[in-house]
């Protein structure tokens, strides 16, 4: 399981190597990834059956994080739609991009993304699930703004990345409340414990910080306008991150925690009122627009709405819906954006209101993209059919808001068979559109996938008893925290579910009829909307917090680097020497008998060279005798029997002249700008931190609160870790985490030097 | 910048390929004598920026064949790819891994993962300073 996780970043490090191989077959040569990470989760499918299963691996068990699975039906459904669709996505981006000059790079991100998203749905450690959950954020960012040379694909990217991340933060507060709440990091252990939760001091604080982290990342009102704007990102992208991840992450997650927070009326009451809230927005968005990526987008958003309002319910039938609706829009989505992209790519353009009569060009496009539309409009004999009457139903029995929720779900099921014709009649039926390429069919890469997941929806509709044995039991089961029993039919007889359906279909379709009469009013509409919408104030904020960081960044980094060593020694060593005076107080032994002359020498060195760095009119003079302050340092710590920091110090001490040398000469002429009393005012400081520090070495020597540790590294070092030289044992064995954290520390100053260097360069070439 | 003394330019090219073989002879006892990862960079830093000094910036680059940004990321990498036997075999992280190659004549080798995390750190090391060096030395120009 570890391996299968793990898979698709270990193969997105070989993929430029196989792309020079494989050459345009590499997205069905990739496909092979998922398509056999997909046989291997459904080998999971009986053993689900009896509950979930626990599948432990170690990492950082000294923190308490570990990379536990926990696969269950939920983990097992999202896991089989991410590989599934995931399979066929990467031979789509192959046929979609091919010949693009950044492919291997887009594959790389892209199998990261996926392994990111499989990661999230099967950890059970909630740290290690928040550590997927940025991955997903990071991998979709690169992704959206993946063609980084155009200007909007960049700010898509970047709005996506801030909202998204922004509430990751959330999350992660959410996250460790809950853990506090349960006393446990482990999914599994948090579902098993039935200790009610929902009066602890936490919940309402939790509630908020893991909901504002789903619905950012899944796209409720009011932070839906990043998902729509993802749509910069290559089709490919946009099918998968709108069918089968991302976008479902926050789904997940509270249909996830749902079976433990479920209890509170909070919970409810959000999850119904924003879920019902973003299902109409994304309805109404979806029949307003033109572009055809941007009506799947808005459609989308109102899966979302509805899955979200699905969970708020939370009863029987509510999950089973619940289940059911994500199944069906992950094939009925991934699909339709799949076909969208054929016909952007075939037609040359994204506006529905341009196409027209494209069956004779396109047949098996129209012929698929007609079924997948089917389902999307909940028709027989697709799946979607079932799992809108399911809604319906689990509705119309609502314990709570019952009447408000069937009319807000009937009025956006109206939009949405609107949209249905939208995708699959407008443009392939009617008199020819005028499209700027002359349209011919797409290529079988971009079929497949669509045709498959088409198939699958409609097989799944004729005989749902096959899913709902494999896998849909055992998910609902998993979402609603104990057994349901269910029997899923296409046919449940007249009854209320079927007369709204067919009021809603009916409505729809004059919808439909009037929509390039009525659209441009809606869309001017939307326009005056746009002014004070959410995107608006996203923009504002954003706005805000720029004139924020440049008021701060005169204030304090104002490029007075004095200023700057000013403020950092009169902080640190005020707060240090105040903690050891209230703390402790001033008393040492001092004990200089046992001293040798030479070291006298050396201290009198180094005095020497300080006093003279600080008193001299020469810059170079008084770089070198910083050198010498090093050099003498470094003597000091071979005395001491320390060769390696000896070592380090002196390579340290050259390689800084160096630097200093080389900018040296970048700096105008030495002369003296502060007035007497800046200058007594640093002398001061300067005093008062060098005494302090001296105090609390002096006072470190004589203070054992603790026994020392170097014993243990003495004994250990050779027999742990075979290894004699201790300093060495400590940096790569003993603490290399603190090592590994300290090699992208620098190699992140590293790059934050260099970017600074070439913006500086670049700055200067400009006229 | 680059210097266009005679005497510069003939020590570096002594002076260099002995500091970087010493750079790696300290890599490679760093387990055991004074020495490892983090000297042995500075180091090979060291030479290489011996060698920006007699021969600008344009020939350490060519010298050096990979950007210096690349050598922080293979240092990088190799640092987490020290991490991965102990992940597979269900270890804690960064748990140590040994392994000993018989050589001909009785010695053996011993290969592990903390040397490939000490290469790790030498190549972050070596790459954060050449980019240093080279960075300003080409605003410079």
């Amino acid at each position: 399981m570890l391996l299968a996780v793990l898979s698709g970043f270990l193969l997105a490090i070989v993929v430029p190597l196989l792309h020079r191989v494989a050459g345009k077959y590499i997205g069905w040569l990739l496909a092979l990834l998922p398509a056999g990470l997909a046989v291997y989760f459904s080998t999971f499918l009986s053993q689900v059956q009896d509950g979930p299963l626990l599948l432990e691996y170690q990492w950082l068990p000294g923190l308490g994080i570990s990379l536990n699975f926990l696969v269950d039906g939920l983990s097992l459904t999202f896991a089989l739609l991410i590989s599934g669709i995931g399979t066929f996505i990467l031979i789509y981006a192959g046929s979609y991009l091919a010949g693009h000059k950044y492919l291997a790079r887009f594959f790389v991100i892209m199998l990261s993304f996926m392994a990111s998203m499989l990661g999230l749905v099967l950890s059970d450690n909630l740290i290690t699930l928040f550590v997927f959950w940025e991955l997903t954020s990071i991998t979709s960012y690169m992704l959206i703004g993946f063609n980084h040379e155009d200007l909007e694909a960049r700010k898509c990217a970047l709005q996506g990345l801030f909202v998204t991340v922004a509430g990751g933060l959330a999350l992660m507060a959410g996250l460790i409340m809950l853990a506090i709440m349960t006393g446990s990091y482990s999914l599994s252990a948090i579902l098993a414990s039935s200790d009610p939760i929902h009066q602890h001091v936490f919940y309402t604080g939790a509630v908020l910080c893991l909901l504002a982290g789903a619905f950012t990342k899944s796209a409720q009102v009011p932070f839906h306008f990043w998902l729509p704007n993802a749509m910069a990102a290559p089709t490919p992208v946009s099918a998968f991150l709108h069918s089968a991840t991302m976008v479902k992450a926050g789904i997940y997650l509270m249909a996830r925690l749902n079976p433990t927070l479920g209890e509170g009326e909070l919970w409810t009451m959000m999850l119904m009122g924003f879920g019902a809230v973003t299902m109409l927005t994304g309805a109404w968005f979806a029949f307003s627009s033109t572009g055809i990526k941007k009506v799947l987008a808005y459609s989308t958003v109102m899966a979302l709405g509805t899955l979200t309002m699905l969970i708020g319910v939370g009863t029987e039938l509510a999950m089973t819906a619940f289940i059911c609706f994500l199944v069906a829009h992950s094939l009925y989505k991934g699909a339709l954006f799949m076909l969208a992209g054929a016909l952007d790519h075939e037609t040359g353009t994204k506006d529905i209101t341009r196409m027209g009569g494209l069956r004779k060009s396109m047949p098996v496009t129209a012929t698929i993209a007609v079924f997948a539309a089917l389902s999307l409009a909940g028709l027989p004999p697709l799946f979607g059919f079932i799992a809108k009457e399911l809604m319906l139903e689990s509705l119309l029995e609502a314990p709570l808001w019952s009447s408000l929720l069937v009319i807000a779900t009937v009025a956006s099921a109206m939009l949405i068979v609107g949209v249905a014709g939208l995708v699959a009649i407008k443009p392939f039926f009617g008199a020819p559109g005028d499209t700027p390429k002359a349209p011919h069919e797409a290529p079988l890469g971009m079929l497949v996938g669509p045709a498959i997941l088409t198939i699958i929806a409609l097989a799944f509709g004729l005989m749902p008893f096959i899913p709902e044995n494999a896998l849909l039991q055992a998910a609902v089961a998993s979402v609603y925290g104990a057994p349901v029993d269910f029997n899923l039919a296409l046919w449940h007889g007249i009854n209320k579910p079927l007369l709204l359906s067919a009021l809603s279909l009916i409505v729809g379709f004059l919808l439909f009829r009037a929509w390039p009469r009525i659209q441009p009013t809606l869309h001017a509409l939307n326009y005056a909307g746009s002014r004070v919408g959410p995107e608006a104030g996203y923009f504002k904020f954003m706005e805000w917090i720029t004139v924020v960081a440049s008021w701060q960044t005169r204030m304090l980094q104002n490029g007075v680097l004095g200023l700057y060593m000013l403020v950092l020694l009169a902080v640190t060593f005020g707060l240090a020497g105040y903690t050891m005076f209230s703390h402790y107080g001033v008393h040492f032994t001092l004990n200089l008998a046992d001293s040798h002359f030479y070291e006298w020498g050396i201290a009198l060195l180094l005095v020497a060279s300080a006093v003279f760095a600080s008193s001299t009119h020469s810059r170079l003079g008084s770089v070198a005798s910083m050198g010498v302050l090093g050099f003498g340092v470094a003597l000091t710590f071979i005395l001491f029997s320390a060769p390696d920091l000896g070592i380090t110090q002196l390579l340290v001490e050259t390689l800084t002249v160096i630097l200093l040398v080389l900018v040296l000469f970048k700096l105008p002429e030495f002369v003296n700008l502060s007035t007497p009393f800046q200058r007594y005012r640093d002398l001061a400081v300067a005093i008062f931190s060098g005494v302090t520090i001296t105090l609390i070495m002096l006072a470190v020597l004589d203070i054992q609160y603790f026994e020392t540790i170097s014993t243990y590294y003495v004994e250990n070092s050779a027999a742990l870790a075979y290894g004699r030289n201790i300093v060495n044992v400590i940096l790569v064995d003993f603490r290399a985490l603190d090592t590994l954290g300290e090699i992208f520390v620098l190699s992140l100053a590293a790059m934050g030097v260099l970017s600074m260097l070439k913006l500086k360069a670049e700055d200067q070439h400009k006229p | 910048m680059k210097s266009n003394t005679m005497i510069l330019h003939t020590a570096a090219l002594l002076i260099m390929p002995l500091q970087l073989m010493f750079s790696i002879f300290l890599l490679l006892r760093g387990h055991d004598e004074p020495g490892g990862g983090f000297i042995g960079g500075l180091v090979a830093a060291g030479a290489f920026v011996l060698y920006a000094f007699a021969f600008g910036a344009e020939a350490t680059r060519r010298i050096l064949r990979v950007g210096p940004r690349d050598l922080l990321g293979a240092g990088l990498l190799l640092g987490l790819a020290s991490t991965l036997p102990a992940l597979f075999s269900g270890q804690p992280m960064l748990t140590a891994h040994w392994w000993d190659l018989p050589l001909p004549g009785g010695d053996y080798l011993k290969l592990s993962t903390p040397l490939i995390f000490d290469i790790g750190v030498y190549l972050a090391v070596l790459g954060t300073i050449t980019s240093f060096v080279i960075g300003l030395m080409e605003a410079e120009e």
